[in-house]
């Protein structure tokens, strides 16, 4: 007790450390609990009872491993015995935020190791600093006389050590940080858990159904909700709208309330939630509604096929002006002078995320303050939009972070999390809200649908002088990042992340046209680079064969980052570029992540596919992918593998299957039976190679999916037109389209 | 009267009394009713194999089974597919650090569980051709084969 009081009265530290963009606390110091059970700071807990050192995950796990990286992160810096680590999942709390970009507690594009990574080793630097101060002041010896091995603070001089958990146990212990800076962090060559491979923490929960996600979680005298949401497509982000444009009009539940196990039906502005005692009953309560509901909105006006069409003709048309990004020299100069030019339109569908598990929370309401628990990518995105539903203040709505079934972008979304909490409060009572797949398939957070044109101009002597771009396409932050939008309208980074291809052009002409739609569109893997990619790499093929040139070579030609032309060169190696196949062709593709703008991640990654195509059915085969990546460190590089292995897994879905279709608002599909996601036997031959081009790690990632992703689309394009001379321009490459152009290109010849 | 029925099944091995709408998946009885998470819902139609578990000993979708059919009957889940996890396929499963998200892999190993029930020594083609029946969306297909033939490989070591 008086070991306590006295920490109480001195040993509170603040530390600050000096970040890009202002002053983020990593220390806040305190005894708890158990004797020798020490907060070193926010984000490590060295524990003398239990011979343990645990570290905070601030943001979600989801499949990207994070909940190993940030332990490796802080256990490289603070020295730590591996075997001794645990992780535990961060409260809400703003001191968690990532300081990369949203400077809110959350991830998406790619942000969770990049985002972290430097902070979480300033927390694990600055505790094993305070334990050094600490045994020095025990032994009445100077700071600088001490070292530490793992787990250990050591006095070589007097042969004396002290391990970090006697430390803490210490009865005069100082809680005073010391201010560290980067310069304080190892340098690389020092890293002895950082690149190597460990177990990764959660994969023993996830083998023995252990692992508690979101659908999971369970509040004893719980209620459940299922929710009737309209025809039309309709996801409101919480801050910024309800939804009931197309919300419930009139609402007959005489037959839904006669179901044993429902206890009421309660209306919302965007739908009508069936909340009872017994899960299933809400099922059949949901069936039973018969409910009329509001017409007329935009979204009902919207058909996706039509808006191809419509936006194909914006694309095309130049008095259509849009915001003008990163330009450079006059494409209109370059283009008047060319000597010859090229120009091809593409149009891309929308995407879904078909997160295995779906859209769900729980909240708890208790007089003033409420428990969310969710399977979240933004914790304090949570916060805000309970906030706003529940008229609760902020910080009085405690997150807490389960494991997520998959977020891929999808689960940056608020809607399930504010559904949880205005019905929690209506209640009185804890609810638990689960989406059934077909809510999941038909209210999503679409990839926005797009219609692009470009043109290149090329000089007498054969240089690509000129290169323009517009992307028509609705907005992602427009509906779900509102003030970003507001403040710069017309500029959508995530839409237009992959227009500003790093090809050395001197005049490059970069435009998106904002057309709204009214269905929800988001932040899907990747987001724009899932399209715009797809355009600009299957151009830069189109140029090449306008200039008789090797696809592969002229990318290398035109790239100026050394980095980029190695994984290059590398995957033409490997691939075996020059050796003709019979029966099949190789294509090639290139991505640098948008410059990390917009969701795409960073790095610099080449993929080369091998295909063959059924010319009856149309139906095209990848046999082979060769993919080479270089992402600055690697923190975990068997999981990078792994993390990329996904990426282009998906990337060869969205390339020739996943689409979502939309007629008057309504989404056409419902379930994994009408919207594909790969199985076990579409997955092809996949070699993969890491590069470690960048000297300074920080410009790496641990994880990445949304790089590899991106490319797969156009490097499938380009083989099928190396292998039979027809050109793909409409992403997913469907086999009706195929067959199509395989019969142009047979018109062409004959 | 009540809407419900009650009956009873055999549940990892215990038996449980149940009270439900007669039609309620077993998945769902699994997992709010019995509070036993680790089976997952996906997609309540028999698309995903999420749910997997196994019923007198054979894999089946407890999404498409009603609570009705299955009265008097055994079935294991995840949580009782080995007492101490030590199942050669979760082992390999951890050799192989197959989970990334994590969600279907309850599943995944519950089907294939059935898969070398059937076929102790599964070639690649038999292992893809059982296992297309369950979605992975991380696309952990390739290290789910290799775990699944590191445990045939472990389980004939071990007979």
């Amino acid at each position: 007790m008086q070991r306590r009081a006295f920490l109480k009265r001195t040993g509170i530290a603040l530390g600050f450390v000096a970040m890009p963009g202002g002053l983020l606390r990593v220390v806040d110091a305190h005894a708890c609990g158990e004797e020798g059970d020490v907060d070193l700071n926010a984000w490590v807990h060295v524990s003398n009872s239990e011979n343990t050192i645990t570290v905070k995950c601030p943001t979600a796990e989801m499949g990207q491993g994070l909940y190993t990286a940030i332990p490796l992160l802080v256990a490289e810096e603070l020295d730590a015995d591996w075997r001794t680590i645990r992780v535990e999942q961060a409260p809400s709390d703003r001191v968690f935020s990532n300081p990369d970009d949203f400077s809110v507690q959350g991830v998406g594009g790619s942000r969770s190791t990049q985002g972290y990574w430097r902070i979480v080793r300033l927390a694990g630097a600055q505790a094993r600093a305070f334990l050094i101060a600490n045994a020095a002041r025990e032994w009445k010896v100077g700071v600088d006389e001490c070292t530490t091995e793992p787990n250990n603070v050591v006095h070589a001089a007097s042969g004396r050590k002290l391990s970090y958990m006697e430390v803490a146990k210490l009865d005069d212990i100082q809680l005073d940080a010391p201010l560290l800076t980067d310069k304080d962090l190892k340098p690389a060559s020092q890293w002895r858990l950082l690149g190597r491979d460990v177990p990764r923490l959660d994969v023993p929960l996830k083998v023995t159904g252990t692992a508690r996600y979101g659908i999971d979680v369970q509040i004893p005298g719980m209620y459940y909700a299922s929710i009737l949401h309209p025809p039309v497509a309709t996801l409101p982000h919480p801050l910024y709208g309800d939804g009931a444009e197309n919300g419930p009009l009139k609402i007959d539940s005489a037959e839904a309330i006669k179901i044993e196990g429902v206890a009421r039906v309660v209306p919302l502005p965007h739908g009508v939630a069936v909340v009872g005692t017994d899960y299933w009953a809400t099922v059949l309560g949901k069936r039973a509604l018969k409910v009329e509901w509001k017409q007329g909105s935009l979204a009902s006006q919207y058909d996706s096929e039509a808006k191809k069409r419509e936006w194909a003709a914006v694309a095309l048309d130049r008095t259509r002006q849009g915001r003008l990004f990163e330009n450079a020299g006059s494409f209109d100069a370059a283009f008047k002078a060319a000597a010859q030019t090229l120009s091809a339109d593409y149009v891309t569908d929308h995407g879904h995320h078909a997160c295995m598990e779906p859209f769900n929370a729980t909240a708890s309401m208790m007089h003033d303050d409420m428990e969310l628990w969710a399977p979240t990518q933004g914790q304090t995105w949570a916060q805000q939009a309970c906030a706003k539903v529940t008229g609760l203040a902020e910080d009085k709505i405690r997150v807490f972070t389960t494991f997520l079934g998959g977020g891929f972008g999808a689960k940056t979304e608020q809607l399930a999390n504010a559904e949880a909490a205005m019905l929690s409060k209506i209640m009185d009572k804890p609810v638990k809200v689960i989406w059934s797949r077909e809510d999941d398939v038909k209210h999503g957070a679409y990839r926005p649908l797009s219609a692009q044109h470009l043109d290149a101009a090329i000089s007498a002597d054969g240089k690509v002088t000129g290169w323009s771009h517009r992307v028509v396409a609705d907005s992602v932050l427009a509906r779900a990042r509102k003030p970003a939008w507001d403040n710069n309208p017309g500029i959508d980074s995530a839409v237009a992340a992959g227009m500003t291809q790093p090809y050395g052009i001197p005049n490059k002409h970069h435009e998106y046209v904002h057309q709204p739609g009214g269905v929800p569109v988001g932040y899907w893997n990747a987001v724009g680079n899932g399209f715009t990619i797809f355009a600009v790499e299957s151009f830069m093929d189109e140029v090449a064969a306008k200039l008789g040139k090797d696809p592969l070579q002229l990318r290398i030609d035109l790239l100026t980052d050394a980095r980029g032309k190695a994984v290059l060169e590398l995957a033409r190696k490997m691939s075996d570029w020059n050796r003709p196949r019979e029966g099949r062709a190789l294509g090639v593709a290139y991505n640098h992540g948008g410059g990390g703008r917009g969701g795409g991640g960073t790095g610099q990654l080449a993929e080369v596919v091998e295909v063959s195509v059924d010319r009856a059915s149309g139906v095209i085969k990848v046999h082979n992918v060769w993919a080479v990546a270089d992402v600055g460190t690697a923190i975990q590089p068997r999981h990078l593998r792994q993390q990329l292995e996904t990426g282009i897994i998906w990337g060869l879905s969205a390339g020739l299957r996943e689409r979502v279709t939309i007629k008057a608002g309504v989404v056409q599909q419902s379930n994994f039976d009408d919207y594909h996601v790969p199985r076990m036997d579409e997955v092809p031959n996949i070699q993969i190679a890491l590069l470690q081009g960048a000297l300074e790690p920080s410009s790496g990632a641990g994880q990445i999916a949304g790089l590899p992703q991106a490319p797969m689309a156009p490097a499938i394009a380009n083989a099928v037109f190396r292998l039979t001379g027809a050109r793909l321009r409409a992403m997913p490459m469907l086999p009706q389209q195929v067959k199509q152009a395989l019969s142009q290109v047979a018109i062409t010849k004959a | 009267m009540s809407q419900m029925i009650t009956l009873s099944l055999t549940v990892n091995g215990a038996q449980r009394d149940i009270t439900a709408h007669a039609d309620t998946p077993l998945l769902w009885v699994l997992r709010e009713q019995l509070k036993i998470t680790g089976t997952k819902y996906g997609c309540g139609v028999g698309q995903c194999g999420a749910c997997t578990v196994h019923l007198d000993g054979k894999p089946v979708f407890s999404c498409l089974r009603a609570i009705k059919d299955v009265a008097g009957k055994s079935v294991v889940t995840i949580e009782g597919l080995s007492p101490t996890a030590s199942h050669p396929l979760q082992k390999a499963w951890i050799e192989e650090q197959t989970p990334q998200c994590g969600y279907c892999q309850s599943g995944q190993i519950m089907r294939a569980a059935g898969l070398l029930k059937d076929t102790p020594k599964p070639t690649r083609a038999q292992i893809v051709d059982y296992m297309k029946t369950n979605l992975c969306r991380c696309g952990s297909y390739n290290r789910i084969i290799a775990a699944i033939e590191r445990a045939a490989a472990l389980t004939k070591l071990e007979s």
